[in-house]
């Protein structure tokens, strides 16, 4: 019975000096590559390495992201690329699942020995990949918004803003614009993403004496939300706030709509997707949700994103594509600060980004990694969502 | 009161839909004496079949509605004769154990065919038959909850009527009971077999198109959790107790919902099975099911 596992353990160790070997490996390779790039006509491309969401429930985010990555990455070699290298994206999928983030950012580690990962939309499978990037000590740019993900370790970075931002602007637009005083929440609550947007909004709305009367919960997958919206219901609230993904949003307002709830719906950036529209029709009038990016804004840099994006891919870009966008840019900036593709030196140079002008909104990282940047409010009108209000940090 | 009359409502529609899902378990097992575990994914086929017809048809329309519900039930049925002829007719003599995990492999086929196929991304179901709310006092009903319960009591009465009062039914019983003496007295099994599969695939198709209405985001893996809800309101009622199911399945969603409805609604499922578990403690052999002895 020991020696199997005196041959794991063996195993293990193999594996853990491997990581070693790769990093060194990886700090030695800048120097050979410069070489080859003086000699040689065509330089040795630098790798990044992206996953994503590209199939499963929340492929739309991931299948954006993917397309603004690609982008972003033609831009960025249109222009000569970076340090006289053209940038090479390698992008994993992740299915949409738990577990498989961690597969798919070991390979692009370990085998592609990519410099720098760039994902995920999702907090929670952001939250897998970010102590690997961590201990590997590469460089990983989110897209998600709960706080824990940076705080995983210096080499995470994000470019979306944060929870408890976003949380206390909806408690604070749901009290200051729609009057509510008495609030309900609806939690999903296998998503990490979800639940600390609750906790969040839920510390605003007590801070503020409006308190939240019911607070019930669903899990990811579910269909049927009759059971908790009829106890809503019964609590006679003003807005029901609804942390989660568009894949449930839609039914959760649409099964609202046909109890006969009709108050106002408000939901987190979660809510962005096509199958939210498609899902919910016209039971979504009267809905709001708070994102990191409106097709409507009058950013220039917004404006030629979307007018770019809708030329090469004909359909419009979401938060997510804008978020995948702009993780390019800030990594190319910090690799071009840093004069070097060495993980270490990008990190400490994507820690300094300031003024970056990204394609949703200013990209400047603070102390704790994290970003300040405007949020956009948006409300369901005559067949979409339209931007109500920016409130900005 | 009226928050407890709307839950008991929400309930019901939710096992109506189980216990047509349940039904085909059932049927299943009092012939065959086997679980088809790929039932669930015939459920999500059904479902699917739906959706692809529901373009062809205008949208909110009643004939509409009635053509795309009755041919994803023809779809669905010759699918499980074919899946019954070519893969478990052939170890019909085996062991059970056999049959029982093939049954799973059919079931992942399905799901991951599915993915390749429709895609993994979650679809949605377009309005095939005209919706309306209606208000009772303070009561919301919704047409498709009338339609799910309609449909799942016309159905079910249908069910009972083949078993019962037809001649087809007669042979389905009889192979049931003993499929060798069945044979001795001119029941063709194989006819019996497949019709058994065909009429349960059915079933499961109207129960996708039923759920898919009501829930109108669908996806190749959506049969996995109500097919195992189902299975246990199978279960529940008493496995190969036509009745039973329908009533396993009614119960489970009626308990389902209130709990969900409660300040335990994270434990929902665990509550139900364990009600599941403190009756069959005190029932093994479900709530309407008769307890035998394995003949030896």
């Amino acid at each position: 019975m020991i020696a199997p596992r005196l041959q794991v353990l063996r195993y293990l160790r193999f594996v853990k000096n491997a990581g070693f070997w790769f990093a060194a490996a990886l700090a030695a390779t800048p120097c050979a590559s410069v070489a080859t790039a003086a000699a040689a006509p065509e330089p040795e491309p630098i790798k990044i390495g992206v996953y994503a969401s590209l199939t499963g429930k929340e492929a739309v985010w991931g299948q954006s992201a993917e397309k603004a990555t690609r982008l972003a990455v033609d831009d960025v070699n249109a222009a000569g690329g970076v340090l006289g290298r053209p940038i090479l994206a390698i992008i994993e999928d992740n299915q949409s699942k738990p577990g498989e983030s961690v597969t798919a950012v070991r390979k692009l580690i370990s085998r592609d020995k990519v410099i720098a990962i760039l994902g995920e939309a999702s907090s929670g499978r952001s939250l897998e990949a970010a102590p690997i990037c961590q201990q590997a000590r590469i460089p990983m740019i989110s897209g998600g918004s709960n706080p824990k993900v940076t705080q995983v370790g210096n080499f995470i970075f994000r470019t979306h803003f944060i929870d408890p931002f976003q949380g206390t602007v909806m408690s604070r637009f749901a009290r200051e614009k729609l009057g509510a005083q008495r609030l309900a929440l609806l939690t999903e609550v296998t998503n990490a993403y979800a639940v600390g947007l609750a906790k969040y909004f839920s510390a605003d709305a007590a801070a503020h004496q409006t308190p939240i009367l019911v607070d019930q919960k669903y899990s990811a997958g579910e269909r049927d939300f009759k059971a908790q919206l009829t106890a809503i219901k019964a609590a006679n609230v003003d807005a029901l706030f609804v942390p989660g993904y568009y894949t449930e949003a839609g039914l959760i307002v649409a099964q609202a709509r046909e109890l006969g709830l009709n108050l106002p719906v408000l939901g987190g950036d979660g809510w962005e997707g096509p199958q939210l529209l498609a899902i919910g029709g016209l039971a979504l009038r009267d809905t709001y949700y708070c994102n990191n990016f409106s097709s409507e804004s009058d950013v220039p840099e917004t404006r030629r994103f979307i007018a770019r994006y809708q030329a090469r891919f004909q359909s419009m870009p979401g938060g997510t594509a804008a978020d995948a966008y702009d993780a390019v840019l800030m990594l190319t900036d910090a690799i071009k600060r840093a004069g070097s593709t060495e993980p270490e030196k990008i990190r400490a140079a994507l820690a300094t980004t300031r003024g970056l002008r990204g394609v949703g909104g200013p990209l400047n990282v603070d102390a704790n990694r994290d970003q300040l940047k405007p949020a956009y409010i948006l409300g369901y009108n005559s067949g979409d969502y339209h931007l109500v209000q920016v409130i900005q940090p | 009161m009226s928050e407890f009359l709307q839950q008991l409502l929400n309930g019901l529609s939710l096992g109506a839909i189980y216990a047509l899902i349940a039904l085909g378990y059932t049927m299943v097992y009092g012939v065959l004496r086997f679980i088809n575990f790929a039932h669930s994914d015939v459920f999500m086929v059904g479902a699917f079949i739906g959706y692809y017809l529901g373009k062809l048809v205008p949208e909110g329309t009643l004939w509409g509605g009635l053509l795309v519900l009755s041919g994803a039930m023809i779809g669905c049925a010759l699918l499980g004769i074919f899946i019954e002829r070519v893969v478990y007719r052939p170890l019909r003599h085996g062991p059970t154990l056999n049959v029982l995990i093939t049954a799973i492999g059919v079931s992942l086929l399905l799901e991951y065919t599915g993915q390749i196929v429709f895609g993994a991304a979650p679809r949605t179901f377009p309005q095939i038959f005209p919706t309306a709310n209606y208000h009772v006092g303070s009561l919301t009903i919704s047409s498709n909850q009338v339609f799910v319960i309609g449909v799942a009591i016309l159905l079910m009465i249908a069910l009972q009527l083949i078993v019962f009062k037809t001649k087809i039914g007669t042979a389905m019983r009889a192979v049931s009971l003993n499929p060798k003496a069945a044979q001795l007295v001119g029941v063709n099994n194989n006819v019996v077999i497949s019709f058994t599969f065909g009429l349960g695939s059915a079933l499961a198709a109207a129960g996708g198109i039923l759920y898919a209405m009501n829930y109108p985001s669908i996806d190749p893996l959506m049969g996995v959790m109500p097919g195992l809800k189902a299975f246990v309101a199978a279960i529940l009622g008493g496995i190969g107790n036509i009745p039973g199911a329908a009533l396993g399945g009614l119960l489970l969603g009626t308990v389902e919902t209130f709990i969900g409805g409660s300040q335990f609604s994270t434990y929902k499922d665990a509550i139900a099975f364990a009600i599941l578990i403190v009756i069959l403690l005190f029932k093994p052999a479900g709530l309407l099911g008769k307890f035998t002895i394995e003949k030896v």
